[in-house]
């Protein structure tokens, strides 16, 4: 008999599968062969091991989906701590921490107080005058150099008419009156921008960028275009989860590219917290690109991956897309943007969901 | 339903995993963990590990056979919970400040060592299954945890019949005997 026809024969008996002749066989052959004798006993503690390993496993899943169940019904309090409850977490915490800090920090404040009091001469009155002055007369040449530099501007982009563009990277709707969202290393030191998708081709420009979170607000300035209705997906505040479905639409070359994948981890490279990891392929172009799960929202701006490796890449939260927002509207001529916060096409799959979303991604185009 | 026999059919509901049952334990005292574990320096994501964690002990209870747990299924998932979380924070490092008991407690220690050795078994075996990658993984897993015959497998795995699918179950489960015993020899060899 080979070894597998044994082991079968073994796991056959320990299930107590056999027909009464065959048990009486085997048990003859095992009183003769010690060495089955020895695999019987070895697999019947295996099998037994594994069984229970079987039953941990199943009711380990039972109770994370009873968990999530029942986070979702509401009938338990949440893992989410919201609001006041995580904020009296927090102090509960970290109130001991909290005093001593602050006393520290009372005390260090007085004394540089008193010091810098006792130490500082008296500064004479026209000294202070004189460098006003002077701060006032640079500010006028800092006006004046602005005011020439524009007029070289304006006048080089007047004077050519067909711009030359290359293309930087992918960007997408998240107003309907014409603002987009790319990264801001695309529009990075940008004189011209355009958009284009098969709607049409639109001049923008960049009306916020924050270098940090890498990200960049653009609008459509352009007589042709027509605002959208509405715009289907919906920006997530929260972080995705693990293994969340995923996918994305982009430009890494003349046409729209669809890629799919799935949330790796909740950090991006080196554990940076502004990002997340995907398992997806990306490419260059690709930048900008959002990243939608099944429920329709967009959960992050795909912008980078890591060097000589492929099939991963980054992608920077959406919640942080509010917050650029946020600083954005701190300009009074910008505070009608608004998000959607509720996506309609949720639900649906990724098929009808690419139909419903393509017409609101754009290749953004710099020179 | 007497609230005795109401607790018993709770219990032999959870012996065989039965979800309406796990659920209904699950609400009743959830809430009453994660108010101790976040009064006691911890997240809300600390209270679900351990309520889980304090689940698996009252199941492995159950399993083992008896019904029969002196006390309340309440009392007994907070006992276990308190008993787990103070050893967490110790392990930790974490300031654990004593904890006030507004419920009663009973002893469970016994029990809790017990649990920790069979889970540490449990995570080896899953290390194990996850290191011998694929098929392996699935295979095995389809065979001893999910019970498919191997006809089925076959099917589902692309083996052209039966025999294939065998042969390469029996290569799988070979190596994963040999880091299993390899353990479970060392793991008896240390007491």
């Amino acid at each position: 008999m080979s070894d597998t026809k044994v082991l079968e024969a073994v796991e056959r008996y320990i299930r107590g599968e056999m027909n009464p002749d065959e048990r009486l066989h085997f048990e003859n052959l095992r009183k003769t062969n010690s060495e089955i004798d020895q695999l019987v006993v070895e697999h019947t503690l295996f099998l037994q091991q594994m069984n229970r390993f079987g039953e941990w496993k199943k009711f380990r899943s039972t109770l994370h989906d009873v968990h999530t169940d029942l986070a979702e019904q509401g009938k338990i309090n949440s893992a989410k701590l919201a609001g006041k409850a995580k904020v009296v977490y927090l102090w509960k915490r970290y109130k001991r921490v909290a005093a001593i800090a602050a006393s520290i920090a009372g005390i260090t404040t007085l004394t540089i107080s008193a010091l810098v009091w006792s130490i500082t001469p008296q500064t004479p009155a026209g000294e202070i005058e004189k460098l006003k002055g002077e701060i006032y007369s640079i500010k006028n040449k800092t006006n004046q150099t602005d005011k020439e530099l524009n007029k070289v501007k304006n006048s080089i982009t007047k004077s050519d008419n067909t711009i030359i563009y290359k293309t930087g990277g992918t960007g997408f709707i998240i107003d309907a009156k014409g603002y987009l969202v790319t990264n801001a290393h695309v529009v990075e030191g940008a004189r011209n921008i355009a958009i284009q998708n098969s709607k049409g081709e639109y001049v923008a420009k960049v009306v916020f960028i924050d270098a940090v979170k890498d990200i960049a607000i653009l609008k459509i300035e352009d007589e042709s275009f027509k605002p959208y209705s509405s715009v289907p997906y919906a920006i997530s505040r929260s972080a995705g989860k693990l293994a969340e479905p995923i996918f994305t639409l982009g430009y890494p070359r003349n046409e729209i590219v669809y890629g799919q994948g799935y949330l790796s981890a909740k950090t991006g490279f080196n554990g940076d917290t502004l990002s997340c990891q995907l398992e997806l392929a990306a490419n260059r172009g690709n930048s900008g690109s959002p990243i939608l799960n099944r429920k329709g929202e967009v959960i992050g701006i795909l912008n980078g991956r890591q060097r000589n490796t492929e099939g991963f890449a980054f992608a920077i939260q959406g919640k942080y897309i509010y917050k650029v927002l946020d600083d954005l509207k701190k300009d009074t001529s910008y505070q009608k943007v608004k998000i959607t916060s509720k996506s309609s096409i949720g639900g649906l799959d990724f098929q009808q969901q690419v139909e419903k979303v393509e017409d609101y991604i754009f290749m953004v185009k710099v020179n | 339903m007497k609230p005795e026999n109401n607790e018993k059919a709770l219990l032999q509901g959870l012996a065989v995993n039965d979800k309406k049952a796990v659920e209904t334990i699950y609400r009743e005292n959830y809430n009453m963990i994660q108010a101790l574990i976040i009064n006691n320096n911890g997240s809300a994501d600390d209270a679900k590990d351990i309520f889980q964690e304090a689940m698996i002990v009252l199941y492995e209870k159950v399993r083992s056979g008896t019904f029969e747990l002196n006390c309340l299924i309440k009392t007994y998932v907070y006992s276990v919970s308190k008993r787990l979380w103070l050893k967490r924070l110790q392990q930790l490092n974490r300031y654990s400040p004593p904890i006030e008991d507004p419920e009663a407690s009973v002893q469970v220690d016994d029990e809790i060592e017990e649990h920790e050795k069979r889970d540490a078994e449990f995570e080896m075996m899953n290390k194990a299954i996850g290191s011998l990658g694929e098929p392996c993984k699935s295979l095995l897993e389809a065979y001893y945890l999910q019970k498919q015959n191997m006809q089925v497998i076959a099917a589902n795995f692309g083996y052209t019949n039966a025999d294939n699918a065998k042969n390469q179950k029996y290569k799988c489960l070979m190596r994963l005997k040999k880091i299993f015993f390899a353990h479970y020899k060392n793991g008896n060899g240390d007491e």
